[in-house]
């Protein structure tokens, strides 16, 4: 028994030195340096009273949250689409909506710019139309945008890799019960493809916390957790406010997703 | 109650079926289905078997000019969700998001049945296939034939017009399947119900079907009831499909039927007979002094119980299937006479 128990210790030796080198040793360093600076252990106390830093932490996670609210949406429906329905070009359209993977955060902060930007497309044509020139590419809305553009390569896959294996006799079975299409979506497609939904949001959750380079670009009046931190970083030279707000960002996203998967676990255990 | 209203008449004139890459799975096919008549449609993978029973669920159409009555309505354009028949797959197909009463009653709630009538209706269906234990089981924590007892409860739930079984008892092990075969037999007569058995074992469908309808390549071979399809087969397809099947090659002269093995005394063959079917009930084997026509050597004998397995060599393509029941010990090589009763042989 004793050999037993110490041979499972060896085993996960590689695995627990990795996690502690990597993960647990730098957040509780980040947790140290953020309580070092001028301001002692208040820096974590003033992200929450201090309306910038509040304010950003809530329209960070506000903003990731639609983005994949968006994405969950647009992909589920266009990765159900280009699964069951093969046309020619199928597959060049596939890989056309996998490429933005390969895109820097600056190139899609510019595509926002030339669309939405004072002289973009939108611009434009709302101008054309209305006589008003609709710009956002340096708010919020512009933000959102970008991050939906590259978060539905990932979420994308996902779901078609899931649709792949909804298996078609449950969708005719629920319709010999009288189900319209409506009911077949709700009851079969969407429960099928939760496990999917889930693991893709999770990830576009996170990459749209953490994003930075598209931020950096439309900068302007946009104000997001990694702004705050570069700017603390580089400008302030606000070491360990930087450090207290990088481990913020950590755990409230650790605890989102921790939160979210509970939440479907039971679902997703009883779907077998 | 479990009645399902008046049984429906189904009836297909000229429905063929050909898939968008060209493959022609049906022939232009005429069937009529009595009201609350099982039939069952019987035949190789590849038949025409399933696509025939999808154009009548609704889930494919016929080609143009094909045409699907219920009770003389033409519903060829109406999708299954408004066909109310009730559907019953290979694969189960049951929600693995709902329990097994979730299951059961998600026909009668998508129709907005008031909450307590659907749970009077779901433990009534639950009682009826023995399976109330396990209202709250989700399906991941069923064997097959729960399963199975499952998915009919769900298709019986909503008092359908007719139920398609498609291949419903080919995924279970053969004990299972004979006990689910008697239970199925039982339910389909008690309920009164129209309903259509695909499958492609034939002792199902002899023990299932008011009439089975034989099918090859995308044609109906044949259509009769159980005992005619048997005896007599229309076509060698269905001859040999159905059962066991004897063959001897050789001529006929003043009604004597000569073959290798010798001869046997027909009084009524056809004149131009070349070759003779019967099935191996009908030859026995001679017993003690018995002189015979036909001859020939054992090449196998299984000992099955109640009676003896003999593969008889007459210098034929097959040997000779003969089931025995004498108490003899046969043994490779043993040279037997033959015996075949006149009544049972079959020119096709």
């Amino acid at each position: 028994m004793r050999h037993e128990v110490r041979r499972l210790i060896l085993l996960l030796l590689p695995a627990g030195i990795v996690f502690a080198a990597f993960f647990l040793l730098p957040m509780a360093r980040l947790f140290l340096i953020g309580g070092s600076g001028k301001m002692g252990w208040a820096a974590y106390t003033a992200i929450l009273t201090d309306d910038l830093y509040l304010s950003s932490l809530v329209s960070t996670f506000a903003v990731a949250a639609a983005t994949t609210a968006a994405t969950l949406v647009i992909s589920g429906i266009s990765g159900v689409f280009l699964q069951r329905h093969k046309f020619p070009g199928n597959a060049a359209l596939v890989a056309m909506l996998t490429f933005p993977l390969a895109f820097p955060g600056v190139v899609i902060g510019f595509m926002v710019i030339m669309l939405a930007g004072r002289q973009g497309l939108i611009g434009q044509v709302t101008q054309a139309l209305t006589g008003e020139k609709l710009v956002f590419a340096y708010t919020i809305a512009g933000l959102f945008m970008g991050y939906v553009y590259f978060s539905i390569p990932r979420t994308i896959l996902t779901v078609m890799a899931a649709a792949e294996k909804l298996d078609p006799k449950l969708e005719e079975a629920a319709r010999s019960l009288g189900a319209s299409p409506w009911h077949v979506l709700r009851d079969v497609i969407i429960p099928g493809l939760k496990p999917a939904f889930i693991s893709a949001g999770a990830i576009c959750f996170a990459t749209a916390v953490g994003a930075f380079g598209t931020a950096f670009t439309l900068a302007a009046k946009i104000n997001v957790l990694p702004m705050v931190i570069y700017t603390e970083f580089t400008l302030s030279a606000n070491i360990a406010m930087a450090a207290a707000l990088s481990f913020v960002l950590g755990i409230v996203t650790w605890l989102v997703l921790a939160v979210a998967r509970t939440a479907a676990g039971s679902s997703v255990a009883a779907a077998g | 109650m479990t009645d399902a209203g008046t049984p429906l008449a189904i009836a297909l004139t000229n429905c063929a079926k050909t898939f968008a890459d060209g493959t022609k799975a049906l022939e232009p096919l005429d069937l009529a289905i009595h009201a609350g008549e099982t039939v069952v449609f019987l035949g190789p993978s590849g038949c025409g078997k399933t696509t025939t029973l999808r154009i009548i669920a609704g889930l494919e159409e016929p080609d143009a000019g094909g045409k699907v009555l219920f009770d003389g309505v033409d519903v060829t354009h109406l999708p299954i969700e408004q066909r109310n028949v009730g559907m019953v797959f290979q694969s189960y197909a049951l929600f693995p998001n709902m329990t097994v009463a979730g299951n059961i009653g998600y026909g009668l709630k998508i129709r907005k049945v008031a909450d307590a009538q659907v749970k009077a209706r779901v433990s009534e269906m639950l009682a009826m296939m023995q399976i109330t234990k396990l209202a709250d089981r989700r399906i991941d924590q069923l064997s097959g034939g729960q399963r199975q007892r499952v998915a009919l409860a769900r298709a019986i739930a909503v008092r359908p017009r007719a139920l398609l079984l498609d291949e419903p008892l080919t995924a279970l092990d053969a004990k299972l399947r004979d006990t689910l075969r008697l239970e199925i037999d039982s339910l389909l007569r008690s309920l009164g119900i129209t309903a259509i058995y695909v499958t492609h074992d034939q002792a199902e469908a002899m023990a299932l079907g008011d009439r089975i309808v034989v099918m090859e390549h995308g044609r109906v071979a044949q259509i009769g009831k159980p005992r005619e399809i048997y005896q007599r087969p229309a076509t060698r397809f269905v001859a040999e499909f159905i059962g066991t099947m004897n063959r001897l090659t050789g001529a006929v002269k003043n009604g004597v039927f000569t073959c290798k093995a010798g001869s046997l005394a027909w009084s009524e063959a056809p004149a131009n007979t070349t070759e003779i079917l019967f099935r191996p009930e009908d030859i026995r084997v001679a017993e003690g002094h018995e002189t015979t026509g036909l001859q020939g050597k054992v090449a196998a004998a299984f000992f099955l119980g109640d009676r003896t397995r003999l593969f008889v060599e007459v210098g034929e393509a097959q040997p000779l299937v003969i089931e025995s029941t004498a108490r003899r010990d046969f043994s490779h090589g043993d040279a037997v006479g033959l015996a075949i009763d006149p009544r049972g042989l079959l020119v096709l």
